[in-house]
Protein backbone atom coordinates (compact mmCIF):
# COMPACT_ATOMS: atom_id res chain seq x y z
CA UNK A 1 0.00 0.00 0.00
CA UNK A 2 1.49 3.35 -0.91
CA UNK A 3 0.52 6.64 0.60
CA UNK A 4 0.42 9.92 -1.28
CA UNK A 5 1.06 13.46 -0.14
CA UNK A 6 -2.59 14.07 0.60
CA UNK A 7 -2.54 11.08 2.96
CA UNK A 8 0.66 12.36 4.59
CA UNK A 9 -1.09 15.65 5.27
CA UNK A 10 -4.14 13.84 6.60
CA UNK A 11 -1.96 11.82 9.00
CA UNK A 12 -0.16 14.99 10.08
CA UNK A 13 -3.46 16.64 10.85
CA UNK A 14 -4.61 13.59 12.84
CA UNK A 15 -1.30 13.75 14.73
CA UNK A 16 -1.73 17.53 15.26
CA UNK A 17 1.60 18.35 13.65
CA UNK A 18 1.78 21.27 11.24
CA UNK A 19 3.84 20.37 8.16
CA UNK A 20 4.84 22.30 5.07
CA UNK A 21 4.48 21.03 1.49
CA UNK A 22 8.23 20.39 1.39
CA UNK A 23 8.10 18.32 4.55
CA UNK A 24 5.11 16.38 3.24
CA UNK A 25 7.04 15.55 0.08
CA UNK A 26 10.02 14.30 2.10
CA UNK A 27 7.86 12.29 4.48
CA UNK A 28 5.99 10.67 1.60
CA UNK A 29 9.12 8.84 0.51
CA UNK A 30 10.31 8.00 4.02
CA UNK A 31 6.95 6.69 5.23
CA UNK A 32 6.41 4.60 2.10
CA UNK A 33 9.87 3.14 2.52
CA UNK A 34 9.20 2.15 6.14
CA UNK A 35 5.64 0.94 5.53
CA UNK A 36 6.77 -1.08 2.52
CA UNK A 37 9.31 -2.79 4.75
CA UNK A 38 6.88 -3.58 7.60
CA UNK A 39 4.42 -5.08 5.15
CA UNK A 40 6.47 -8.30 5.23
CA UNK A 41 4.54 -9.03 8.44
CA UNK A 42 1.63 -9.94 6.21
CA UNK A 43 3.52 -13.13 5.26
CA UNK A 44 3.26 -14.53 8.78
CA UNK A 45 0.48 -17.03 9.38
CA UNK A 46 -1.21 -15.78 12.53
CA UNK A 47 -4.37 -17.84 12.34
CA UNK A 48 -5.45 -18.80 15.83
CA UNK A 49 -2.87 -16.47 17.43
CA UNK A 50 -4.07 -13.94 19.99
CA UNK A 51 -2.53 -10.46 19.82
CA UNK A 52 -0.25 -9.80 22.76
CA UNK A 53 -1.76 -7.54 25.40
CA UNK A 54 0.70 -8.01 28.28
CA UNK A 55 4.29 -9.05 27.78
CA UNK A 56 4.61 -10.46 31.30
CA UNK A 57 1.37 -12.00 32.59
CA UNK A 58 0.44 -9.62 35.36
CA UNK A 59 -2.96 -9.09 36.97
CA UNK A 60 -4.08 -5.50 36.79
CA UNK A 61 -4.23 -4.03 40.24
CA UNK A 62 -6.86 -1.58 41.34
CA UNK A 63 -6.12 1.24 43.70
CA UNK A 64 -8.00 1.40 47.00
CA UNK A 65 -11.18 3.39 46.52
CA UNK A 66 -10.25 6.17 48.93
CA UNK A 67 -9.61 9.86 48.41
CA UNK A 68 -5.90 10.65 48.23
CA UNK A 69 -4.80 7.01 48.47
CA UNK A 70 -1.39 8.24 47.38
CA UNK A 71 -0.61 11.79 48.45
CA UNK A 72 1.79 12.18 45.52
CA UNK A 73 -0.75 11.35 42.84
CA UNK A 74 -3.87 12.45 44.71
CA UNK A 75 -5.36 15.92 44.85
CA UNK A 76 -4.38 19.16 46.54
CA UNK A 77 -1.28 19.82 44.46
CA UNK A 78 -2.50 22.62 42.23
CA UNK A 79 0.64 24.72 42.41
CA UNK A 80 2.86 21.76 41.53
CA UNK A 81 0.60 20.80 38.65
CA UNK A 82 0.60 24.33 37.25
CA UNK A 83 4.30 24.97 37.91
CA UNK A 84 5.39 24.09 34.36
CA UNK A 85 2.33 25.36 32.47
CA UNK A 86 3.18 27.90 29.76
CA UNK A 87 0.23 30.22 30.55
CA UNK A 88 -1.39 29.49 33.92
CA UNK A 89 -4.15 31.94 34.78
CA UNK A 90 -6.01 32.29 38.07
CA UNK A 91 -5.10 28.74 39.08
CA UNK A 92 -6.07 27.19 35.74
CA UNK A 93 -4.38 26.20 32.50
CA UNK A 94 -4.73 29.04 30.01
CA UNK A 95 -5.54 28.33 26.36
CA UNK A 96 -6.51 30.52 23.42
CA UNK A 97 -10.16 31.53 23.29
CA UNK A 98 -12.27 28.62 22.00
CA UNK A 99 -15.75 30.23 22.21
CA UNK A 100 -16.55 33.73 20.97
CA UNK B 1 47.16 8.52 45.10
CA UNK B 2 45.07 6.42 42.73
CA UNK B 3 42.74 8.20 40.36
CA UNK B 4 39.38 7.68 42.04
CA UNK B 5 37.56 7.94 38.71
CA UNK B 6 39.13 4.65 37.62
CA UNK B 7 37.36 2.79 40.42
CA UNK B 8 34.22 0.73 39.91
CA UNK B 9 31.03 1.20 41.90
CA UNK B 10 31.97 -1.74 44.14
CA UNK B 11 35.47 -0.36 44.71
CA UNK B 12 34.14 3.11 45.54
CA UNK B 13 31.52 1.69 47.88
CA UNK B 14 33.99 -0.59 49.66
CA UNK B 15 36.82 1.96 49.75
CA UNK B 16 34.52 4.59 51.20
CA UNK B 17 33.23 2.11 53.73
CA UNK B 18 36.81 1.23 54.73
CA UNK B 19 37.78 4.89 55.05
CA UNK B 20 40.35 4.79 52.22
CA UNK B 21 38.92 8.03 50.87
CA UNK B 22 35.97 10.32 51.52
CA UNK B 23 32.86 10.50 49.40
CA UNK B 24 33.54 14.19 48.85
CA UNK B 25 36.92 13.34 47.30
CA UNK B 26 35.17 10.91 44.95
CA UNK B 27 32.51 13.43 43.97
CA UNK B 28 35.11 16.14 43.39
CA UNK B 29 37.17 13.85 41.16
CA UNK B 30 34.17 12.96 38.98
CA UNK B 31 32.92 16.56 38.94
CA UNK B 32 36.32 17.59 37.58
CA UNK B 33 36.17 14.96 34.83
CA UNK B 34 32.65 16.04 33.89
CA UNK B 35 33.68 19.68 33.72
CA UNK B 36 36.68 18.83 31.50
CA UNK B 37 34.73 16.72 29.00
CA UNK B 38 32.46 19.23 27.27
CA UNK B 39 33.73 17.96 23.91
CA UNK B 40 31.80 14.71 24.43
CA UNK B 41 28.51 16.58 25.04
CA UNK B 42 27.43 13.73 27.33
CA UNK B 43 25.56 15.91 29.83
CA UNK B 44 22.61 18.20 29.21
CA UNK B 45 22.69 19.54 32.77
CA UNK B 46 25.56 19.19 35.24
CA UNK B 47 24.76 19.09 38.95
CA UNK B 48 28.13 19.11 40.74
CA UNK B 49 26.53 20.66 43.83
CA UNK B 50 24.09 17.75 44.16
CA UNK B 51 26.96 15.26 43.91
CA UNK B 52 28.82 17.09 46.67
CA UNK B 53 25.72 17.34 48.85
CA UNK B 54 25.11 13.57 48.61
CA UNK B 55 28.81 12.94 49.27
CA UNK B 56 28.73 15.05 52.44
CA UNK B 57 25.70 13.08 53.60
CA UNK B 58 27.55 9.83 52.81
CA UNK B 59 30.58 10.94 54.81
CA UNK B 60 28.33 11.89 57.72
CA UNK B 61 26.59 8.52 57.46
CA UNK B 62 29.93 6.75 57.61
CA UNK B 63 30.90 8.69 60.74
CA UNK B 64 27.53 7.80 62.27
CA UNK B 65 27.71 4.15 61.17
CA UNK B 66 24.56 4.40 59.07
CA UNK B 67 25.96 3.56 55.64
CA UNK B 68 23.60 2.81 52.76
CA UNK B 69 24.15 0.42 49.82
CA UNK B 70 25.41 3.16 47.47
CA UNK B 71 26.86 5.61 49.98
CA UNK B 72 29.69 7.55 48.41
CA UNK B 73 28.84 6.61 44.82
CA UNK B 74 28.02 9.45 42.40
CA UNK B 75 26.17 8.48 39.23
CA UNK B 76 24.84 9.92 35.99
CA UNK B 77 21.07 10.06 35.39
CA UNK B 78 19.70 9.68 31.87
CA UNK B 79 17.66 12.79 31.14
CA UNK B 80 14.55 10.67 30.64
CA UNK B 81 14.08 10.27 34.41
CA UNK B 82 12.15 13.07 36.08
CA UNK B 83 14.23 14.62 38.83
CA UNK B 84 12.62 16.93 41.35
CA UNK B 85 13.86 20.47 40.87
CA UNK B 86 16.30 19.60 38.05
CA UNK B 87 15.46 20.21 34.40
CA UNK B 88 14.26 17.07 32.59
CA UNK B 89 14.03 17.34 28.81
CA UNK B 90 14.14 13.88 27.20
CA UNK B 91 16.63 15.71 24.94
CA UNK B 92 13.73 17.52 23.27
CA UNK B 93 12.98 21.16 22.57
CA UNK B 94 9.43 20.33 23.68
CA UNK B 95 10.51 19.89 27.30
CA UNK B 96 13.35 22.41 27.40
CA UNK B 97 13.04 24.23 30.71
CA UNK B 98 10.70 21.63 32.22
CA UNK B 99 11.50 21.28 35.92
CA UNK B 100 9.56 18.38 37.46
CA UNK B 101 8.01 18.81 40.89
CA UNK B 102 8.34 15.09 41.55
CA UNK B 103 10.99 12.37 41.37
CA UNK B 104 10.88 9.20 39.27
CA UNK B 105 10.66 6.03 41.37
CA UNK B 106 13.94 4.65 40.02
CA UNK B 107 15.93 7.81 40.69
CA UNK B 108 14.34 8.16 44.14
CA UNK B 109 15.41 4.61 44.99
CA UNK B 110 18.98 5.41 43.97
CA UNK B 111 19.08 8.57 46.10
CA UNK B 112 17.54 6.65 49.00
CA UNK B 113 20.37 4.13 48.58
CA UNK B 114 22.88 6.94 49.09
CA UNK B 115 23.91 7.68 45.49
CA UNK B 116 24.56 11.25 44.36
CA UNK B 117 23.78 12.86 41.00
CA UNK B 118 26.53 14.24 38.75
CA UNK B 119 24.06 15.45 36.15
CA UNK B 120 21.46 14.64 33.53
CA UNK B 121 22.79 12.66 30.59
CA UNK B 122 22.13 13.36 26.94
CA UNK B 123 20.16 10.86 24.83
CA UNK B 124 18.28 10.52 21.58
CA UNK B 125 15.23 12.76 21.59
CA UNK B 126 12.43 11.00 23.52
CA UNK B 127 14.76 7.95 23.43
CA UNK B 128 14.10 7.54 19.70
CA UNK B 129 17.33 6.71 17.93
CA UNK B 130 20.31 4.40 17.88
CA UNK B 131 23.15 6.90 17.55
CA UNK B 132 22.45 9.96 19.71
CA UNK B 133 22.07 12.14 16.66
CA UNK B 134 18.45 13.11 17.35
CA UNK B 135 19.05 15.08 20.57
CA UNK B 136 17.94 18.71 20.45
CA UNK B 137 21.04 19.49 22.50
CA UNK B 138 23.50 18.16 19.92
CA UNK B 139 25.17 14.83 19.27
CA UNK B 140 27.02 12.92 21.96
CA UNK B 141 30.49 12.04 20.70
CA UNK B 142 31.88 8.64 21.65
CA UNK B 143 35.20 8.80 23.48
CA UNK B 144 36.34 5.96 21.19
CA UNK B 145 38.11 6.50 17.89
CA UNK B 146 39.15 4.14 15.14
CA UNK B 147 42.81 3.11 15.12
CA UNK B 148 43.26 4.42 11.56
CA UNK B 149 44.88 7.61 12.79
CA UNK B 150 41.85 9.67 11.76
CA UNK B 151 39.66 11.49 14.21
CA UNK B 152 36.23 10.67 12.80
CA UNK B 153 33.54 11.29 15.42
CA UNK B 154 31.79 8.03 16.27
CA UNK B 155 28.31 7.33 17.63
CA UNK B 156 28.17 6.28 21.30
CA UNK B 157 25.03 4.27 20.47
CA UNK B 158 21.52 5.15 21.42
CA UNK B 159 19.35 6.06 22.96
CA UNK B 160 21.37 5.90 26.20
CA UNK B 161 24.46 7.34 24.47
CA UNK B 162 25.18 10.05 27.02
CA UNK B 163 25.23 7.31 29.66
CA UNK B 164 27.53 5.03 27.67
CA UNK B 165 29.94 7.80 26.66
CA UNK B 166 30.12 9.18 30.21
CA UNK B 167 30.95 5.79 31.74
CA UNK B 168 33.50 4.90 29.06
CA UNK B 169 35.20 8.29 29.52
CA UNK B 170 35.23 7.97 33.34
CA UNK B 171 32.83 10.87 33.88
CA UNK B 172 30.77 8.62 36.15
CA UNK B 173 31.21 5.07 37.44
CA UNK B 174 27.66 4.07 36.52
CA UNK B 175 24.52 5.57 35.05
CA UNK B 176 20.89 4.81 34.45
CA UNK B 177 19.64 3.84 31.03
CA UNK B 178 16.34 2.87 29.53
CA UNK B 179 15.83 0.18 26.92
CA UNK B 180 12.84 0.07 24.59
CA UNK B 181 14.40 -1.83 21.70
CA UNK B 182 18.05 -2.06 22.71
CA UNK B 183 18.79 1.40 24.09
CA UNK B 184 20.86 0.07 27.01
CA UNK B 185 22.57 -2.85 25.29
CA UNK B 186 23.59 -1.31 21.94
CA UNK B 187 25.28 1.80 23.44
CA UNK B 188 26.99 -0.42 26.04
CA UNK B 189 28.38 -2.55 23.19
CA UNK B 190 29.50 0.51 21.20
CA UNK B 191 31.52 1.93 24.11
CA UNK B 192 33.00 -1.19 25.74
CA UNK B 193 30.90 -1.18 28.91
CA UNK B 194 28.19 -3.41 30.43
CA UNK B 195 24.47 -2.84 30.69
CA UNK B 196 21.43 -4.89 31.61
CA UNK B 197 17.79 -4.50 30.71
CA UNK B 198 15.89 -6.45 33.37
CA UNK B 199 12.61 -8.31 32.93
CA UNK B 200 9.80 -5.94 31.90
CA UNK B 201 8.20 -4.73 35.12
CA UNK B 202 11.25 -5.11 37.39
CA UNK B 203 11.90 -1.36 37.44
CA UNK B 204 9.07 1.09 37.85
CA UNK B 205 8.34 3.26 34.84
CA UNK B 206 6.74 5.92 37.04
CA UNK B 207 8.33 9.30 36.38
CA UNK B 208 10.23 8.15 33.29
CA UNK B 209 9.24 10.09 30.17
CA UNK B 210 7.21 7.49 28.26
CA UNK B 211 8.14 6.33 24.75
CA UNK B 212 6.52 2.89 24.17
CA UNK B 213 4.95 1.77 27.43
CA UNK B 214 4.75 -1.98 26.75
CA UNK B 215 8.49 -2.05 26.00
CA UNK B 216 10.19 0.70 28.07
CA UNK B 217 12.29 -0.64 30.89
CA UNK B 218 14.97 1.05 32.99
CA UNK B 219 18.27 -0.60 33.78
CA UNK B 220 21.83 0.18 34.80
CA UNK B 221 24.94 0.76 32.73
CA UNK B 222 28.37 0.39 34.31
CA UNK B 223 31.89 -0.81 33.67
CA UNK B 224 31.41 -4.39 34.81
CA UNK B 225 28.85 -7.06 35.63
CA UNK B 226 29.12 -6.71 39.41
CA UNK B 227 28.39 -3.00 39.20
CA UNK B 228 25.34 -3.71 37.04
CA UNK B 229 24.09 -6.13 39.70
CA UNK B 230 24.62 -3.58 42.49
CA UNK B 231 22.90 -0.80 40.57
CA UNK B 232 19.98 -2.97 39.48
CA UNK B 233 19.33 -4.10 43.05
CA UNK B 234 18.94 -0.48 44.00
CA UNK B 235 16.72 0.44 41.02
CA UNK B 236 14.31 -2.50 40.93
CA UNK B 237 11.30 -3.22 43.11
CA UNK B 238 7.54 -3.10 43.28
CA UNK B 239 5.88 0.28 42.80
CA UNK B 240 2.13 0.64 43.27
CA UNK B 241 2.23 3.77 41.08
CA UNK B 242 3.06 1.70 37.97
CA UNK B 243 0.32 -0.75 37.00
CA UNK B 244 2.83 -2.95 35.16
CA UNK B 245 5.27 -3.10 38.06
CA UNK B 246 6.06 -6.67 39.17
CA UNK B 247 5.09 -7.43 42.74
CA UNK B 248 8.11 -9.63 43.43
CA UNK B 249 10.96 -9.38 45.92
CA UNK B 250 14.27 -8.04 44.56
CA UNK B 251 16.86 -10.84 44.72
CA UNK B 252 20.33 -10.25 46.12
CA UNK B 253 21.94 -10.43 42.68
CA UNK B 254 25.40 -9.30 43.73
CA UNK B 255 25.73 -11.88 46.50
CA UNK B 256 24.68 -14.72 44.18
CA UNK B 257 27.10 -13.80 41.35
CA UNK B 258 28.91 -16.90 40.13
CA UNK B 259 30.70 -17.57 36.88
CA UNK B 260 30.51 -21.35 37.36
CA UNK B 261 28.10 -22.46 34.64
CA UNK B 262 28.26 -26.22 35.26
CA UNK B 263 24.88 -27.77 34.59
CA UNK B 264 23.75 -24.76 32.54
CA UNK B 265 22.86 -24.88 28.87
CA UNK B 266 23.48 -22.01 26.48
CA UNK B 267 21.39 -21.69 23.33
CA UNK B 268 22.79 -20.28 20.09
CA UNK B 269 19.97 -19.03 17.84
CA UNK B 270 20.70 -20.12 14.28
CA UNK B 271 18.53 -17.34 12.82
CA UNK B 272 20.93 -14.73 14.23
CA UNK B 273 23.67 -15.92 11.84
CA UNK B 274 22.84 -13.29 9.26
CA UNK B 275 24.19 -13.46 5.73
CA UNK B 276 27.04 -11.07 5.21
CA UNK B 277 27.57 -10.48 8.93
CA UNK B 278 30.75 -8.64 9.89
CA UNK B 279 33.46 -11.35 10.28
CA UNK B 280 34.74 -9.68 13.46
CA UNK B 281 31.28 -10.04 15.00
CA UNK B 282 31.11 -13.68 13.97
CA UNK B 283 34.56 -14.40 15.41
CA UNK B 284 33.64 -12.72 18.70
CA UNK B 285 30.48 -14.80 18.89
CA UNK B 286 32.46 -18.03 18.40
CA UNK B 287 34.95 -16.90 21.03
CA UNK B 288 32.03 -16.24 23.39
CA UNK B 289 30.73 -19.77 22.85
CA UNK B 290 34.16 -21.14 23.74
CA UNK B 291 34.27 -18.99 26.88
CA UNK B 292 30.91 -20.26 28.13
CA UNK B 293 31.96 -23.85 27.44
CA UNK B 294 35.12 -23.17 29.41
CA UNK B 295 32.91 -21.97 32.27
CA UNK B 296 31.24 -25.38 32.31
CA UNK B 297 28.17 -24.74 30.18
CA UNK B 298 26.79 -27.01 27.52
CA UNK B 299 26.08 -25.28 24.20
CA UNK B 300 23.17 -26.19 21.94
CA UNK B 301 21.77 -24.74 18.74
CA UNK B 302 18.25 -23.35 19.10
CA UNK B 303 15.75 -21.90 16.69
CA UNK B 304 13.82 -18.62 16.99
CA UNK B 305 11.90 -18.93 13.71
CA UNK B 306 10.18 -15.52 13.76
CA UNK B 307 13.37 -13.52 14.30
CA UNK B 308 13.21 -11.75 10.94
CA UNK B 309 9.80 -10.31 11.80
CA UNK B 310 10.83 -8.83 15.15
CA UNK B 311 12.16 -5.58 13.75
CA UNK B 312 9.18 -4.74 11.51
CA UNK B 313 6.80 -5.66 14.36
CA UNK B 314 8.75 -3.39 16.68
CA UNK B 315 8.59 -0.50 14.21
CA UNK B 316 4.81 -0.74 14.23
CA UNK B 317 4.24 -1.31 17.94
CA UNK B 318 6.74 1.22 19.30
CA UNK B 319 5.61 4.13 17.08
CA UNK B 320 1.96 3.26 17.75
CA UNK B 321 2.50 3.55 21.50
CA UNK B 322 4.69 6.62 21.01
CA UNK B 323 2.02 8.42 19.00
CA UNK B 324 -0.37 7.85 21.90
CA UNK B 325 2.10 8.71 24.68
CA UNK B 326 3.38 11.85 22.97
CA UNK B 327 -0.13 13.18 22.45
CA UNK B 328 0.30 14.76 25.89
CA UNK B 329 2.68 17.37 24.46
CA UNK B 330 0.09 19.90 23.37
CA UNK B 331 1.41 23.19 24.70
CA UNK B 332 -1.21 23.42 27.45
CA UNK B 333 0.02 21.79 30.63
CA UNK B 334 3.82 21.84 30.37
CA UNK B 335 6.61 22.31 27.91
CA UNK B 336 6.78 24.44 24.83
CA UNK B 337 3.87 26.53 23.53
CA UNK B 338 3.88 28.01 20.06
CA UNK B 339 0.91 30.29 19.62
CA UNK B 340 0.89 31.94 16.18
CA UNK B 341 -0.83 35.30 15.89
CA UNK B 342 -4.61 34.83 15.94
CA UNK B 343 -4.35 31.05 16.27
CA UNK B 344 -7.06 28.91 17.84
CA UNK B 345 -6.57 25.86 20.01
CA UNK B 346 -6.07 23.34 17.17
CA UNK B 347 -3.57 25.61 15.42
CA UNK B 348 -1.69 26.01 18.68
CA UNK B 349 -1.42 22.24 19.10
CA UNK B 350 -0.15 21.77 15.54
CA UNK B 351 2.31 24.65 15.69
CA UNK B 352 3.62 23.60 19.11
CA UNK B 353 4.18 20.01 18.02
CA UNK B 354 5.77 21.07 14.73
CA UNK B 355 8.19 23.27 16.64
CA UNK B 356 8.87 20.99 19.61
CA UNK B 357 9.50 17.60 17.98
CA UNK B 358 12.55 16.70 15.90
CA UNK B 359 12.34 14.91 12.53
CA UNK B 360 12.75 11.35 13.88
CA UNK B 361 10.10 11.90 16.56
CA UNK B 362 7.69 13.33 13.99
CA UNK B 363 8.38 10.41 11.66
CA UNK B 364 7.54 7.90 14.38
CA UNK B 365 4.43 9.75 15.54
CA UNK B 366 3.25 9.84 11.91
CA UNK B 367 3.83 6.10 11.44
CA UNK B 368 2.11 5.38 14.73
CA UNK B 369 -0.85 7.56 13.86
CA UNK B 370 -1.16 5.85 10.48
CA UNK B 371 -1.02 2.26 11.74
CA UNK B 372 -3.59 3.04 14.44
CA UNK B 373 -5.96 4.89 12.11
CA UNK B 374 -9.35 3.48 11.11
CA UNK B 375 -9.01 0.99 8.27
CA UNK B 376 -5.37 0.17 8.95
CA UNK B 377 -5.46 -0.81 12.61
CA UNK B 378 -6.00 -4.53 12.03
CA UNK B 379 -3.73 -4.82 9.01
CA UNK B 380 -0.78 -3.25 10.83
CA UNK B 381 -1.19 -2.99 14.58
CA UNK B 382 -3.18 -6.15 15.37
CA UNK B 383 -1.02 -8.15 12.96
CA UNK B 384 2.13 -6.86 14.68
CA UNK B 385 0.79 -7.75 18.13
CA UNK B 386 0.01 -11.27 16.90
CA UNK B 387 3.53 -11.60 15.50
CA UNK B 388 4.77 -10.38 18.87
CA UNK B 389 2.94 -13.30 20.51
CA UNK B 390 4.74 -15.67 18.13
CA UNK B 391 8.12 -14.10 18.92
CA UNK B 392 7.51 -14.50 22.66
CA UNK B 393 6.42 -18.11 22.02
CA UNK B 394 9.67 -18.76 20.10
CA UNK B 395 11.63 -17.79 23.20
CA UNK B 396 9.43 -19.90 25.48
CA UNK B 397 10.03 -22.93 23.30
CA UNK B 398 13.76 -22.25 23.06
CA UNK B 399 14.04 -21.97 26.84
CA UNK B 400 12.70 -25.51 27.14
CA UNK B 401 16.13 -26.65 25.99
CA UNK B 402 18.46 -23.94 27.33
CA UNK B 403 18.93 -21.59 30.30
CA UNK B 404 20.33 -18.53 28.53
CA UNK B 405 20.85 -17.44 24.94
CA UNK B 406 24.10 -16.03 23.55
CA UNK B 407 24.20 -13.67 20.55
CA UNK B 408 25.96 -10.52 19.41
CA UNK B 409 24.52 -7.29 20.81
CA UNK B 410 24.68 -5.36 17.52
CA UNK B 411 25.55 -6.31 13.92
CA UNK B 412 28.44 -3.83 13.78
CA UNK B 413 30.82 -1.78 15.90
CA UNK B 414 30.15 1.93 16.43
CA UNK B 415 29.60 3.75 13.14
CA UNK B 416 30.55 7.31 12.33
CA UNK B 417 28.20 10.15 13.16
CA UNK B 418 26.22 11.05 10.06
CA UNK B 419 26.88 7.74 8.30
CA UNK B 420 23.37 6.37 8.73
CA UNK B 421 21.27 9.46 9.35
CA UNK B 422 20.05 9.79 5.78
CA UNK B 423 18.39 6.37 5.81
CA UNK B 424 16.05 5.66 8.73
CA UNK B 425 15.72 2.00 7.74
CA UNK B 426 19.48 1.40 7.83
CA UNK B 427 19.51 2.95 11.30
CA UNK B 428 16.65 0.75 12.50
CA UNK B 429 18.47 -2.39 11.32
CA UNK B 430 21.17 -1.74 13.92
CA UNK B 431 18.76 -3.03 16.58
CA UNK B 432 18.15 -6.37 14.84
CA UNK B 433 19.63 -8.51 17.66
CA UNK B 434 18.34 -6.38 20.53
CA UNK B 435 14.67 -5.96 19.63
CA UNK B 436 13.41 -9.58 19.92
CA UNK B 437 14.18 -9.78 23.67
CA UNK B 438 12.47 -6.41 24.16
CA UNK B 439 9.31 -7.60 22.43
CA UNK B 440 9.28 -10.66 24.69
CA UNK B 441 10.00 -8.61 27.85
CA UNK B 442 13.03 -10.75 28.72
CA UNK B 443 16.11 -9.76 30.70
CA UNK B 444 19.15 -9.21 28.47
CA UNK B 445 22.59 -7.75 28.93
CA UNK B 446 25.57 -6.70 26.88
CA UNK B 447 29.14 -7.27 28.02
CA UNK B 448 32.25 -6.10 26.15
CA UNK B 449 34.01 -9.07 24.57
CA UNK B 450 36.54 -7.95 21.97
CA UNK B 451 37.98 -5.17 19.83
CA UNK B 452 37.46 -5.26 16.08
CA UNK B 453 40.08 -4.60 13.40
CA UNK B 454 39.49 -0.87 13.81
CA UNK B 455 40.18 -1.06 17.53
CA UNK B 456 36.53 -0.53 18.49
CA UNK B 457 34.68 -2.48 21.18
CA UNK B 458 32.19 -5.25 20.38
CA UNK B 459 29.60 -6.62 22.78
CA UNK B 460 28.09 -10.02 23.42
CA UNK B 461 24.47 -10.26 24.45
CA UNK B 462 23.00 -12.73 26.92
CA UNK B 463 19.23 -13.17 26.95
CA UNK B 464 17.56 -14.92 29.88
CA UNK B 465 14.21 -16.31 30.94
CA UNK B 466 11.73 -13.90 32.46
CA UNK B 467 12.77 -13.05 36.06
CA UNK B 468 16.15 -14.78 35.65
CA UNK B 469 18.43 -11.75 35.83
CA UNK B 470 20.77 -13.91 37.93
CA UNK B 471 21.32 -16.36 35.08
CA UNK B 472 22.04 -13.47 32.72
CA UNK B 473 24.46 -11.77 35.13
CA UNK B 474 26.28 -15.03 35.85
CA UNK B 475 26.80 -15.84 32.17
CA UNK B 476 27.89 -12.23 31.66
CA UNK B 477 30.42 -12.62 34.47
CA UNK B 478 31.78 -15.82 32.90
CA UNK B 479 32.41 -13.93 29.66
CA UNK B 480 33.82 -10.91 31.45
CA UNK B 481 36.36 -13.02 33.37
CA UNK B 482 37.49 -14.85 30.25
CA UNK B 483 37.43 -12.03 27.71
CA UNK B 484 39.60 -9.93 30.00
CA UNK B 485 38.40 -6.83 28.19
CA UNK B 486 40.31 -3.89 29.63
CA UNK B 487 40.73 -1.62 26.63
CA UNK B 488 39.69 1.98 27.06
CA UNK B 489 39.40 4.98 24.83
CA UNK B 490 42.54 7.04 24.58
CA UNK B 491 41.89 10.47 26.01
CA UNK B 492 41.56 13.21 23.37
CA UNK B 493 38.78 15.35 24.87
Amino acid sequence: MTIDQATVKKIASLARIAISDDEAAGLEGELNNILGWVEQLGEVDVSGVEPMTAVIPNKLRLRDDVVDADPLTGGGRRDDVLANAPEPQHGFFGVPKVIE
Amino acid sequence: MTDLTNLTVAQIRDGHRAGDFSAVEVAEAFNANVAAAKALNAFIVETPELAIEAAKAADADRAAGTLKPLSGVPIGMKDLFCTNGVQTTAASHMLEGFVPRYESTVSQKLWDAGAGMLGKLNLDQFAMGSSNETSYFGNVISPWRRNDGGDAALAPGGSSGGSSAAIAARLCPAATGTDTGGSIRQPAAFTGISGIKPTYGRCSRWGIVAFASSLDQAGPMARDVRDCAIMLENMAGFDPKDATSLNLPVPDWEAALSSDLKGKTVGIPKEYRLDGIDPDIDAMWDAGIAMLKDAGAEVVEISLPHTQYALPAYYIIAPAEASSNLARYDGVRYGLRDLPQGAGLQDMYAATRAEGFGPEVKRRIMIGTYVLSAGFYDAYYTQAQKVRTLIARDFEQAFASCDVILAPTAPSAAFGLGEKMADPLAMYLNDVFAVPASLAGLPAMSVPAALNREGLPLGLQIIGKAFDEQGVLNAGLAIEERAGFNARAEKWW
